[in-house]
């Protein structure tokens, strides 16, 4: 019996001593974030959906502290996936306060998983997991599931705006509804080839943001 | 003797309807030939031939001496034509219809010279307005002013004089003659006004139903050493009988509107009258026909 | 030979009749231009239905010039060539009913000759019509609402074609709707040798369009596998593939065009189309007596 409470002792210690070691990883994370105010970059975007062919779009993202985000093409078409805002980590993190953070220990490639559990129930983020570079201190992949807009994954590579933990790469996928549209509106015509179902089946988009230019903290 | 048109066995069918028989004949160089028949006799389908509108089923044509069918092209820019009513572009001028059938005759031409043609026909007046407010007989001259706008050789006329007051009627009969026989070109007219083809025909023609009745010289054909005779009878059936059955039956040409007619020398009438009323034949009338009205009645009629 | 075009081409713009094909296509353009200019926001929202939901969609800036220009063709191209068939239908046989006709035919110009040269002009009205088309479904359509990127709807797809790739398209689809339209011409050109009167070739061609069209447009596998490939309605909307764009993994491919063997393959079926009617035409009007 004796033995049963030191080993539930020893575990609580464990737990109590890891979940602080996640809590002061996102500390660390968010006070690199809490460093940049606003940003203006230049990116370029990639459109991979099944139901899209688009061109390569430049466009220019302005971020303002702490969740403010948008994306815009002024020379040409984009369609930005809903949901973009949450590219930028400063409104989950910066707002932690407002979520409950859970060590999920570390994952094959050895970064630090993160779960992060929105203590509101009518939050739009439901969850979001958060994989950790915990040396560079910078976050390298994350799923979110909102209410609105489903199941998203990122996926960031930094290069030398790294200090900031600003992403040189961002690939965003995201789930896609089905496409659908009224006859009367498509501009088809009958050219002899087949509809490609397997294509219209895939239900995953992705979006590449390339950055090539970022002006930090300028006002 | 030149000849300007010869047609040689000339036939044209329609389906079942044969419009053209066996035609033959050959127009003069400078002549005004007449061309004369009744409704249907196949006037305007010779025409349709002689101008590449229509391919003769059988037969040739010969046009200044080059086979129809082989120098089309050539041929026609030396042919001016009026086929049946003069239809020009309504919706254009005078001046604007000239333009295009000059060009299309393959002449250039200056607006001099649209001029004077329009002056010829006494349209001068009317040559910026569109052919739509025009008259029959304005229509009329303006036809005959496009036909000659190329200065052709051979000319040829369906009905001219068709919708003409009396002083246009003179007017054309005027200018065939001026252009027969001033100029030496070559007129095939065709006309229902026979009076009139009387004083402007040198030869003539006349069909029914596709064939030829008889061809020669107008003076010849209306020679008044013989004329024809139309007897009226009060019993045209036993009249003939008597008439064919005596010395006077190979004058006999036919019956037209329950009269015969005879064919004889003028002065033989007086005895002719005289033997037939000893015959018993009771008559109403005695008339000799000179014209070629008379003429081309008494043929047709018979024909028919 | 240039001569007897001119006079052809008098003849055809000298008549009222010409203009109410180019007033008409004013009226439908400018009726669409307007419509979209104070709707046009809620159409491409409609339009946008199968993306909406996924992305956020700029609205405004898909509405350009390009697109109300796409809108227009989609619209206009199937009724032109009503319009063809009022003016081709009449080269022959409104002669023939006028009487002009025999006056043409005894001249010396041969009767191909003659032929080719009326279906030339009937060819040139159908490019000026076309080219009137351009000039107020593209230009007045980039003067009122801007250029972008085009959007091009597509059944299984939606196509962003760059904006400095989407002129050169536009170029190359009014070439092939004219050969579309040409071929139409053709056949109202094939239909009033054989008539002395216009109705009858207009009506004609009308029908055989609308027939044609209503079998290219219906989705059934029967008619698909049989009649569509060779009705040359079916391959008149070829002109449609220079905006069907080749991508690889979601992007464009600026400058390429997905199904190119295919418009080829159309166009030289119109050509074929073309050269028969004209054939048809030429043979019977060498052989036909001129009665009108």
């Amino acid at each position: 019996m004796r033995c049963l409470f030191v080993l539930a002792g020893v575990l609580l210690f464990i737990h109590k001593t890891q979940a602080q070691s996640a809590e002061s990883l996102i500390q660390k994370v968010k006070a690199k974030f809490e460093k940049i105010h606003n940003y203006e970059a230049d990116a370029t975007l990639k459109t991979n959906v099944s139901f899209i062919k688009a061109p390569i779009a430049n466009v220019k993202i302005f971020y303002k502290k702490p969740d403010q985000l948008k994306i815009i093409n002024k020379n040409g078409i984009s369609f930005i996936p809903k949901g973009s805002v949450n590219i930028n980590f400063g409104g989950v993190l910066i707002n932690n306060s407002d979520y409950d953070v859970i060590d999920a220990g570390k994952d094959s490639t050895g970064l630090h998983v993160v779960k992060l559990l929105p203590k509101e129930d009518t939050a739009d983020i439901v969850l979001s997991t958060l994989y950790i570079d915990e040396r560079n201190l910078l976050i390298k992949k994350s799923k979110t599931t909102t209410r609105e807009n489903g199941t998203y994954e990122l996926g960031m590579t930094y290069g030398k705006y790294s200090e900031y933990g600003l992403p040189d790469k961002i690939v965003f996928s995201f789930n896609t509804k089905e496409y659908k549209l009224p006859k009367g509106v498509t501009f088809d015509y009958d050219e002899g080839s087949k509809k490609n179902e397997e294509r219209l089946r895939i239900k995953k988009g992705r979006v590449e943001i390339t950055y090539t230019n970022y002006i930090i903290n300028k006002g | 003797m030149t000849f300007v048109i010869e047609a040689r066995n000339v036939s044209k069918d329609f389906k079942e309807v044969r419009a053209l028989d066996d035609l033959s004949f050959s127009v003069q160089q400078g002549k005004v030939y007449g061309f004369l028949g009744q409704n249907g006799a196949g006037k305007s389908t010779m025409i349709r031939v002689l101008l590449t509108l229509v391919r003769p089923t059988s037969g040739v044509v010969e046009i200044f001496g080059m086979d129809l069918k082989k120098n089309r092209k050539q041929i026609l820019k030396n042919i001016g034509a009026i086929i049946e009513r003069p239809d020009l572009y309504k919706y254009l001028t005078a001046k604007q219809n000239l333009e295009i059938f000059a060009v299309m005759s393959g002449v250039k031409i200056r607006e001099k010279e649209i001029m004077e043609q329009l002056n010829k026909v006494g349209l001068a007046q009317r040559v910026n307005s569109k052919v739509k407010t025009y008259s029959q007989g304005m229509r009329q001259r303006l036809g005959i002013a496009v036909a000659l706008i190329h200065d052709p050789e051979l000319i040829i006329l369906d009905e001219p004089m068709n919708g003409l007051d009396p002083q246009g009627i003179a007017d054309v009969r005027n200018l065939i003659l001026h252009l027969s026989k001033d100029l030496g070109k070559t007129l095939f007219v065709s006309s229902h006004l026979l009076s009139e083809m009387e004083l402007i025909a040198d030869s003539m023609l006349i069909i029914d139903k596709g064939k030829k009745i008889v061809e020669g010289k107008v003076a010849e054909l209306l020679n008044p050493g013989e004329t024809n005779v139309e007897l009226e009878t009060m019993n045209i059936e036993q009249s003939r009988k008597q008439i064919q059955g005596s010395l006077w039956g190979k004058h006999f040409v036919g019956e037209s509107n329950g009269k015969m007619i005879l064919k004889m020398e003028s002065d033989k009438i007086p005895v002719f009258i005289r033997d037939i009323s000893q015959m018993n034949i009771d008559i109403i009338s005695v008339r000799p026909k000179h014209s070629l009205e008379d003429y081309f009645l008494s043929l047709t009629a018979h024909h028919g | 030979m240039v001569r007897l075009l001119k006079i052809e081409l008098y003849k055809i713009f000298k008549r009222p009749r010409t203009y109410i094909a180019f007033a008409v296509i004013t009226v439908i353009i400018l009726l669409v231009q307007i419509a979209l200019k104070f709707g046009g926001e809620e159409y491409v929202d409609l339009m946008m239905t199968g993306a909406k939901e996924t992305f956020d969609i700029p609205v405004h800036q898909i509405l350009n010039g390009y697109l109300v220009c796409f809108i227009i063709l989609n619209l206009l191209l199937i009724h032109v060539p009503i319009l063809v068939a009022l003016i081709a239908g009449d080269v022959v046989a409104g002669e023939a009913n006028m009487g002009t006709l025999r006056l043409l035919v005894s001249k010396p110009v041969s009767r191909f000759q003659l032929l080719w040269v009326k279906f030339l002009a009937s060819s040139v009205y159908t490019i000026a019509l076309l080219i009137w088309v351009a000039v107020f479904a593209l230009c007045l359509s980039i003067l009122l609402f801007g250029t972008n990127q085009l959007v091009v709807a597509r059944k299984d797809e939606y196509d962003i074609i760059s904006t400095s790739d989407v002129l050169w398209r536009y170029g190359a689809a009014f070439i092939f709707a004219g050969l579309g339209l040409i071929t139409v011409a053709a056949l109202a050109f094939m239909f009033s040798v054989f008539a002395d009167n216009s109705v009858g070739p207009i009506v004609a061609t009308v029908c055989v369009i609308i027939i044609f069209t209503i079998l290219t447009q219906l989705q059934i596998p029967f008619y698909d596998e049989t009649i569509k490939p060779y009705l040359f309605t079916t391959h008149m909307l070829g002109w449609k593939g220079f905006f069907y764009v080749r991508g690889e993994e979601g992007v464009t491919i600026e400058g390429s065009i997905e199904h190119f063997s295919q418009i080829i393959k159309s166009a030289l079926i119109l050509v074929g189309y073309t050269a028969v009617f004209l054939a048809i035409a030429v043979w019977y009007f060498n052989k036909k007596n001129i009665l009108s």
